[in-house]
């Protein structure tokens, strides 16, 4: 009942293969078994947004797939963004406004924003507010996370601040 | 001085002189980010060693009931289970009891896992241990735990009536403490005042809610007998000390390190059961052993907060001169008094910090903690006083319409004035100068204050309600070894010792027996190190959360950490500086007092005497020929802080609310808060701090209720039921720094970690009540949610027909 199977797939620009009992959650299976630890799991219930990664492109909470589903997916976690010596601009500007405090949320925020950015105009508070709201975030009040976005929404659309 | 030192191609030109303060007061970048932002940083379910086994613990799903039996047959039969233990199987392990000096106070006897009985919903009754995490759960689902339940209430109230059923056999009616306070006669006072207002509040249990539930991985060392804890703790000097008693290992054969972790708030700031047995297990079965708890597990295992019934009454005189304030305090303590800190933190606050930053003359508070068949309370962001806060502010507001007073004007004149302090308070607390008025006149001006009651005048004309409310407060930080954090505790929090060193490479480590998880220690402490020795706060690596590296220590918790690691890496670093200045004269052949550092560099200026810390090092450590040996001073110092007394750190909160008449939701629509936390380290660590509080109280106020029904089981236990506030719900927050008088410590440092979840549910629930004042509706319970305001609606309309 619980045999593994081959599951394989491309993370973070690499071809890898694991196994996993078909059960396996996605998010256990990048975790304990790809070993990328960056990839967060807060709730494995799909509410707190810590385990968000990209899914064949589009943001998707990695506890509420199985390891199986991401059998020839192209996949990106918090560790395809950049290297802690060369952030790139979401992790420069998350630093730059101090949008972390414990981090253990942040992967799934930085995954989140590197979307919405590409897709939504975020043209007010409340829109950035809203877009984020799928992520929980306990320690900063969101309100340095705001204005982090809010300071990339302006570079995206050369605004000055 | 021997110049062929000195590589002259680098010295050539005199850097400009530096002048202080550089690094203290500075936005500095957060040196933890890099690894945090990159998936780089190492969190206790990140951890794994060779040959680890997993933990999933069988919990009881009854609230209070004996154990008849328990059936591990079938489970020990399941694939992957190497064990499956009950209590009889940890019998060697003490109970887990937290003593108090405190007078009426009963200690409960809690075992790591239940023995006879269990006491609440998520006490742990049996754990597997299996090679893997999934294999381990699936044995867990197959233990059968046979009970007979033994009822007992649920409310405290309830718990205290002489035919309760008792929950502890130790525990005499349930009370697990009693503690008064008086000064003066408040009894008399009241009756004899010209006005007294008057009400019983409540405030729901919550759960810290870390973002990352608890977790432990122990690594047993077979051949030197040596254990090595990682947990998601903010105490592990605590835990480290109590595990030895526990587990009878040398304290130099345990070791506990607390690696990143992902938020505390308090939940991870008592010992638990798990973690004993994470460690007890990894010695037994001589392999590395981990646990990571699941959200439900969290929610119904990790200490819970607040939880109290407050009946308080407040007298004052025609000016609004507050006379007495008394006050009955009810504790809900759950089933256990939490070690180390006792069930008496979180309700005793309550009724000591009551009088907050008034002067009124006459006070009695009473409060008894009750024991009931829910988890346990421990200590949550703000501890005591979030109630106390939201129970005066409430009869303060009150007061003022009795009076029809202006609200900040109550305020206003029963504060302790500037001059006024040190002020002793009727619970016996004295609060040092802090810029209590000065931080109510500041946000009351940030505000349009006085422009307010037209705007919801016209507000009320169209159709929308509108309030604002007021929450001022003050609260003792940075608490030295003369007040115990809890009352009666024997352990001592009151002090740090800092650790710094210069190694043989010139680098800079700075150890400390804090445990940051969030609060920015890495960067502030070393802020600190680096303005006070003359290098760069990125040239200084801080070592903390490992006992390993530490005598003594507790670690990070109660707003202590900037006060008092930050005193200690203030008097450490100049003990070290002077040591640097010794060698450095002697290699310049000056005085001592001649010789300056900055950026990373030992010089004395108007001289071509200027090395750098690398250079230093090798002077004494691996060139023998520089200096003669007794010049060789070792590049370290350690001295120990202790401030003996605490620091008060005041604050006004101002909350603007909007509900909507329709659907009755409440939308925060501003958030000002103006607070005097001293000198600041770093302004923006200091922003993030109070905007997380106060979020955190926007959660208090309006969304987060552990849910119990009357059997004890709990309702709302996931995240889709247990609603903390997300980025949508929270507002734009404003926040007013004040820095009055500096409070007599070496950085002039006031804790400010907690306070913005003291004062934002009351300044919520004071606006929430503005917002309602034409329909005389009061708040005092909180959460306040739109199901529960439109029960208050309905009530109040049937009052009125049946008038």
């Amino acid at each position: 009942m619980n045999a593994k199977i081959d599951i394989a797939l491309t993370l973070n620009g690499e071809a890898v293969t694991g196994r996993a009992e078909p059960r396996m959650l996605a998010s256990d299976f990048i975790r304990d078994v790809l070993l990328m630890t960056g990839t967060h799991v807060g709730c494995e219930q799909g509410v707190c947004g810590a385990c968000t990664i990209r899914f064949n492109g589009v943001v998707a909470r990695s506890c509420l797939l199985f390891a199986a589903q991401l059998d020839g997916a192209v996949v990106e976690t918090v560790e395809s963004l950049a290297a802690p010596q060369d952030l790139n601009d979401i992790q420069k500007a998350f630093r730059k406004h101090h949008a972390l405090q414990c981090g253990f949320c942040t992967p799934g925020f930085l995954m989140t924003v590197s979307e919405i950015l590409q897709t939504l105009p975020l043209s007010t508070d409340h829109e950035i507010r809203d877009a984020l709201s799928g992520n929980l975030c306990r320690c900063t009040g969101y309100e340095h996370i705001v204005r982090a976005v809010r300071d990339l929404v302006n570079q995206r659309d050369g605004v000055q601040a | 001085m021997n110049d062929a030192a000195i590589p002259k191609d680098i010295r050539s030109a005199p850097a400009p002189e530096t002048s202080r303060p550089k690094y203290i007061g500075e936005r500095v970048q957060r040196l933890e980010d890099p690894r945090l932002l990159t998936g780089t940083g190492r969190y206790t379910a990140d951890i794994r060693f060779d040959r680890m086994v997993h933990l999933a613990f069988v919990r009881s799903d009854q609230a209070h009931a004996r154990i008849l039996g328990i059936d591990t047959d079938d489970a020990a039969t399941f694939p992957g289970v190497i064990a499956v233990l009950t209590a009889q199987d940890f019998s060697e392990i003490p109970d887990l009891v937290a003593p108090s000096r405190m007078k009426n106070y009963h200690p409960t006897h809690c075992p790591v896992l239940a023995r006879d009985t269990v006491r609440y919903v998520g006490e742990p009754v049996a754990v597997v241990v299996a090679s893997d995490r999934y294999l381990a759960e699936d044995a867990a689902n197959a233990v059968v735990v046979d009970y007979e339940p033994l009822g007992a209430s649920s409310d405290p109230a309830a718990a205290l009536l002489g035919d309760a059923v008792l929950l502890h056999d130790e525990v005499p009616g349930n009370l697990v403490l009693e503690r008064s306070f008086a000064t003066g006669d408040a009894g008399s006072a009241i009756a004899g005042a010209a006005h007294v207002v008057e009400g019983r509040f409540r405030l729901r249990r919550k759960s810290p809610m870390a973002m990352e539930p608890r977790a432990y991985v122990a690594d047993y060392d077979r051949g030197r007998d040596a254990l090595t804890l990682y947990g998601a703790t903010q105490i592990p000097g605590v835990v480290r000390d109590e595990l030895a008693k526990l587990l009878d290992i040398a304290g130099n054969r345990i070791r506990v390190i607390a690696p990143d972790v992902g938020g505390g708030f308090g939940g991870k700031g008592s010992l638990y059961p798990e973690e004993i047995i994470v460690a007890a297990l990894a010695r037994r079965l001589a392999r590395p052993v981990k646990y990571v708890s699941d959200r439900l597990e969290d929610l119904t295992s990790t200490s819970q907060g607040f939880d109290e019934y407050v009946e308080a009454r407040l007298a004052f005189d025609d000016d609004g001169m507050f006379i007495a304030l008394e006050a009955e305090v009810i504790g809900d303590i759950g089933a256990y008094s939490i070690y180390p800190w006792t069930a008496a933190l979180e309700p005793v606050q309550v009724a000591s910090f009551l009088p907050g930053p008034y002067k009124t003359p006459h006070y009695r508070g009473r409060v008894r903690g009750v024991c009931t068949p829910k988890p346990p309370t421990g200590p949550y962001r703000g501890v005591g006083r979030p109630m106390a806060v939201f129970a005066l502010e409430r009869l303060v507001d009150m007061a003022a319409q009795k009076l029809d007073m202006d609200r900040a004007e109550i305020r206003r004149r029963n504060m302790v004035q500037p001059d006024e302090f040190p002020h002793r308070i009727g619970s016996g607390i004295i609060w040092n100068h802090s810029g209590f008025t000065e931080c109510l006149d500041a946000a009351v001006k940030a505000v349009d204050y006085a422009g307010f009651k037209a705007r919801q005048i016209a507000a009320r004309e169209q159709g929308r309600w509108i309030g604002l409310g007021i929450g001022s407060y003050a609260e003792l930080t940075g608490i030295g070894s003369r007040i115990a954090v809890a009352p009666g505790m024997p352990i001592n929090t009151g002090n740090e010792t800092a650790t710094v060193r210069i190694d043989a490479t010139g680098a800079v480590i700075a150890t400390f027996a804090t445990a940051s998880h969030g609060q920015s220690l890495e960067t502030t402490l070393a802020q600190i190190v680096a303005e006070e020795l003359g290098v760069r706060p990125q040239d200084v690596q801080i070592v903390q959360g490992d006992t390993g590296m530490t005598a003594h220590g507790t670690g990070t918790y109660a707003s202590r950490s900037a006060v008092i690691g930050g005193g200690a890496a203030i008097i450490t670093t100049r003990a070290l500086l002077k040591k640097v200045k010794r060698v450095a004269g002697r290699l310049f052949d000056v005085d001592p007092d001649r010789v300056e550092t900055g950026d990373g560099e030992i010089y004395v200026p108007g001289t071509n005497h200027r090395i750098g810390f690398d250079e230093l090092a090798r002077a004494v450590y691996s060139d023998m020929a520089t200096l003669p040996l007794a010049a060789r001073e070792t590049l370290e110092s350690q001295e120990n802080y202790d401030p003996v007394l605490g620091t008060t750190t005041s604050s006004t909160h101002i909350a603007e609310v909007e509900i909507d008449p329709e659907t009755l939701s409440i939308r925060l629509t501003r958030f000002v808060v103006a607070e005097d936390c001293g000198r600041m380290i770093n302004p923006q660590v200091v922003d993030g701090q109070v905007h997380g509080g106060v979020v955190q109280g926007i959660g208090v106020a309006l969304l987060e209720e552990l849910e119990f029904d009357a059997t004890g089981q709990l309702l709302s236990a996931s995240l889709a039921d247990y609603l903390i506030p997300t980025s949508a719900e929270s507002p734009h927050i404003e926040v007013i720094h004040l820095e009055t008088v500096l409070p007599d410590n070496p950085g002039g440092f006031r804790g400010m970690g907690e306070g913005g979840t003291i004062g934002a549910p009351a300044a919520i629930a004071n606006a929430v009540a503005d917002a309602l004042a034409h329909l005389g509706i009061g708040i005092s319970e909180l959460p306040i949610t739109p199901s529960k305001l439109h029960r208050l609606i309905a009530a109040k309309n049937l009052t009125k027909d049946r008038e």
